[in-house]
């Protein structure tokens, strides 16, 4: 168990005038699980991209492996013999081919002009996912599958390829809980076939359920290497962040006028008979099992998909849209889940992802659009929400995950709301900016905005809700108050 | 992969079969030996143009020049045969069209791998470019004077016939000759996995080590070398060279690929299914001939089934995802 698989030491990187990692050294066990944690930007990447030999580490750097001599940096190559495999968070695989295929695909690259036996591959797959224990169709096309099943496929895949280290990169970030729980196991049982794994995750709860040590970076630096055992989730996100998160739980109670009722509203197949009251300035916390009819539930109040019965009112007055853009008209904004994919357009500048809610707006009144406007009210919600952009002409895609969903929520917020709906707001963000996350929230919900917060993580929702609704399999199962129950009895109630 | 094919393949068959029956019920000339015979004849360029362009797609490229570029290769290698090798032989020609052919498909590789060009614009460029060169250096004027060997059509069954005889020819062995070539590299190869796998992920394929350049030069080359040999085909079945015998072939030939299960997205696609695309449509307007529907009405309605035909493989997938696609909006 304590024989070493890889260590590095004395790894810095410097790209052009910042220092990005600073002398930080790195030890990994045989048949271990640990975490590599930090908040973004903090050389995370950077060192798994090292070890994995995509940079060359600045010189000084020293890598050894079990018995062998230290090398001065890992070049692609090596780190194949090596077994040293990463899986990015968007699994790099490919859709249209069978599990089969994505499984044995490193062979085609290998030798391209051999002959293929289709019998061959699919019973070499089937080994590989016999002998990792999960349910897959060597036949199935992974475009079929959940991220969840595309996500073994990956680790199928590495297996094959006779890794012995594997770096996991947000593995969890877009599972439901019980397939992070097979996730974790299977990390589980890896390790206990002495494969070395690198785990990245900003859900510290997992972190601590499943890995043996945590080393955490800070702004490049090393902080340091710890047993998880004893250690908290509080004190993981101290050593993360370098400061106190002193987040007080919300629980105030509302007393403002109804914003948005739902009266008996239903729709097929996706939920039944909901019947809710948002008051104005309360933050509402809406949780359940992914599948319980959340997103379906914001989707009708965003006006995307119709209700198939049931009343909807907004300040008294019975509301019917027959599109989001009437939502939009009747100040109501959603931030979706998605944020890569539906909530910003990646390749766009700052300002256009943040204006175009408005941008009928800001062609007022002549019809054309009018650019010093717009770079008024990007600089506006940036100075607003505490965004850290070094410049609005950039790409969105140049910021990190925080930041991004800062645009988000900037992009939403210039429509003026009075009802904003979070869909889980904080995926893939790291402990710090999730904060601040919370702190805009917080913040916005005093000024008299009524929000709809959807998360599945009952600790969020229990320190950030004025009020709690739990759905369950499309009904409103539970409503409660925070100050009423604490965080553990909401994940169980949650999980019933 | 495989249920998918047989799925879109399967459909495109049964379609035709069940058009034959028909034809062969309405008209008493088209489920005859001849009829068919001829229909493969005539189809066999377009089939091998086919082949070689669901290559292109599969890698999620696109191709429009191949057309022009095979109207290219019939003047090159036609002069390079009369004016410098005396005529040549069989072997002789379709080497050299194969050369020149993918030597062209080469050039749209490399302007899309070295400038990382759209795969549409460096075609709309060069099959602009194929063009005016061919039409600057011919004058537009037809060769007529073509090799005898090229001259004569070579019969490969003769079968007698209410009306004379039916005969198979020469360019559709050709064709399967290139069909079945293509169709083991794509699916009997890791190099050819590798085309899908590029088509379906550019991104996930460069991360596995997958040679881009290669990919690119593989599959414009080879939709130019099959482009060659389609171009000398043609020559063949009509026995001269004229500049503007195949431009605008090219929309044609990119509907039926599609029609045959490929997208533009890359990733989908199969040798099979761009032949029966073919042969649907072929098989549609000889029917509509047949019957005494004017030439005009064929492409309304071929522009027809190709609408109703993506629709109706697009239907499964819109139904289920619909909410999906309304999220792009938040």
């Amino acid at each position: 168990m304590d024989d070493i698989a890889l260590r590095a030491e004395r790894v810095s990187k410097v790209f052009g005038q910042s220092r990005v990692l600073d002398d930080v050294s790195f030890e990994l066990r045989r048949g271990e699980v640990l975490c590599l944690a930090g908040e973004n930007g903090c050389g995370k990447s950077t060192l798994i991209k090292i070890l994995n030999g995509v940079y060359t580490p600045e010189a000084g750097a020293a890598f050894s492996f079990g018995n062998a001599d230290a090398v001065s940096r890992i070049t692609p190559h090596d780190a194949r013999a090596l077994g040293i495999h990463v899986i990015w968070q968007d699994l790099a695989l490919f859709p249209h081919l069978s599990v089969a295929e994505n499984i044995v695909f490193d062979d085609y690259v290998a030798s391209p002009f051999r002959p293929l036996s289709r019998r061959a591959a699919r019973h070499e797959a089937r080994e590989v996912i016999e002998r990792l224990g999960v349910p897959l169709d060597p036949d199935a096309r992974v475009e079929d599958l959940s991220i969840a099943r595309r996500q073994l496929v990956a680790i199928c895949r590495v297996l094959r390829a006779g890794a012995r280290i594997v770096f996991m990169d947000e593995p969890t970030a877009s599972l439901t809980r019980n397939e992070v729980q097979t996730l974790l196991e299977i990390t589980r049982s890896l390790s206990a076939q002495g494969i070395s794994i690198v785990f990245v995750s900003h859900r510290l709860a997992e972190v601590l359920a499943v890995c043996q040590r945590v080393t955490v970076l800070r702004n490049g630096a090393l902080v340091g290497t710890y047993p998880t055992e004893g250690m908290t989730q509080t004190r993981l996100s101290q050593l993360m962040t370098g400061r106190e998160l002193t987040l007080t739980p919300r629980h105030a109670a509302c007393s403002g006028e109804p914003v948005l009722e739902l009266r008996h509203l239903s729709r097929t197949g996706e939920f039944e008979d909901v019947s809710l009251t948002l008051h104005r300035g309360e933050i509402l916390g809406l949780t359940g099992l992914l599948g319980a009819g959340r997103t379906e539930l914001a989707h009708v109040l965003f006006g995307m998909n119709r209700p198939t019965t049931g009343e909807l009112r907004k300040n008294g007055k019975p509301l019917k849209m027959r599109s989001n853009r009437d939502a939009i008209r009747n100040g109501i904004a959603y931030v979706s889940e998605d944020r890569l994919h539906l909530g910003l357009v990646q390749n766009q500048s700052i300002n256009m992802n943040t204006a175009v809610t408005v941008l009928d707006e800001l062609e007022q009144p002549r019809g054309f659009l009018a650019p010093r406007r717009l770079r008024e009210l990007t600089a506006e919600w940036i100075r607003r929400l505490g965004t850290k952009v070094s410049d609005a002409e950039l790409a969105v895609s140049s910021l990190s995950g925080g930041n991004q969903q800062r645009i988000v929520l900037a992009k939403w917020l210039a429509t003026k709301p009075d009802v904003l709906i979070l869909d889980c707001p904080t995926v893939g963000v790291d402990v710090g900016a999730k904060a601040g996350i919370f702190e805009i929230i917080r913040q916005l919900a005093d000024e008299g905005m009524s929000i709809i917060l959807i998360s599945d993580e009952a600790g969020e929702i229990w320190m950030n809700s004025d009020r709690v609704v739990v759905l369950k399999a499309g009904r409103v199962s539970r409503e409660l108050a925070p100050n009423a129950t604490t965080e553990a009895s909401l994940e169980e109630i949650i999980n019933a | 992969m495989r249920k998918l094919h047989l799925g879109t393949e399967g459909v495109l068959a049964a379609i035709i079969v069940a058009l034959c029956l028909v034809l062969g019920l309405t008209t008493d000339t088209f489920l005859t030996t001849q009829n068919l015979f001829d229909l493969l004849n005539n189809q066999s360029v377009n089939m091998i143009f086919a082949a070689g362009l669901v290559v292109v797609l599969i890698a999620g490229g696109i191709d429009i020049s191949f057309a022009v570029a095979a109207s290219v290769v019939q003047y090159v290698v036609m002069t390079l045969l009369m004016d410098h090798m005396g005529g040549g032989n069989w072997l002789l020609g379709i080497v050299l069209s194969m050369a020149v052919g993918s030597l062209l498909g080469l050039v749209n590789a490399f302007l899309i791998h070295r400038f990382r060009i759209v795969s549409i614009i460096v075609t709309i460029g060069t099959f602009n470019l194929y063009f005016g060169l061919l039409m600057v250096f011919t004058g537009g004027v037809s060769i007529y004077d073509v090799p005898d060997w090229l001259y004569y059509s070579v019969p490969l069954i003769d079968l007698p016939a209410s009306r004379g005889s039916a005969t198979l020819y020469l360019p559709v062995a050709v064709m399967v000759v290139m069909s079945l070539a293509t169709g083991f590299i794509l699916t009997r190869t890791g190099f050819g996995r590798a085309i899908y796998g590029f088509g379906s992920s550019p991104e996930a394929a460069r991360r596995s080590g997958v040679r881009v350049g290669m990919i690119h030069a593989f599959a414009y080359g080879w939709l130019g070398l099959c482009a060659g040999v389609a171009g000398l085909m043609q020559a063949h079945i009509v026995q001269e060279v004229v500049p503007n015998a195949l431009i605008g072939q090219e929309l044609p030939i990119l509907a039926a690929v599609v029609l045959g299960g490929a997208t533009l997205g890359g990733g989908r696609g199969s040798v099979t299914g761009a032949l029966l695309g073919v042969l649907l449509l072929a098989v549609v307007q000889n029917g509509l001939n047949l019957l005494g529907v004017t030439p005009y009405a064929f492409r309304m309605i071929v522009g027809f089934i190709i609408l109703a035909a993506i629709t109706c493989s697009n239907l499964d997938k819109l139904l289920p995802r619909r909410t999906i696609s309304q999220e792009a909006r938040s």
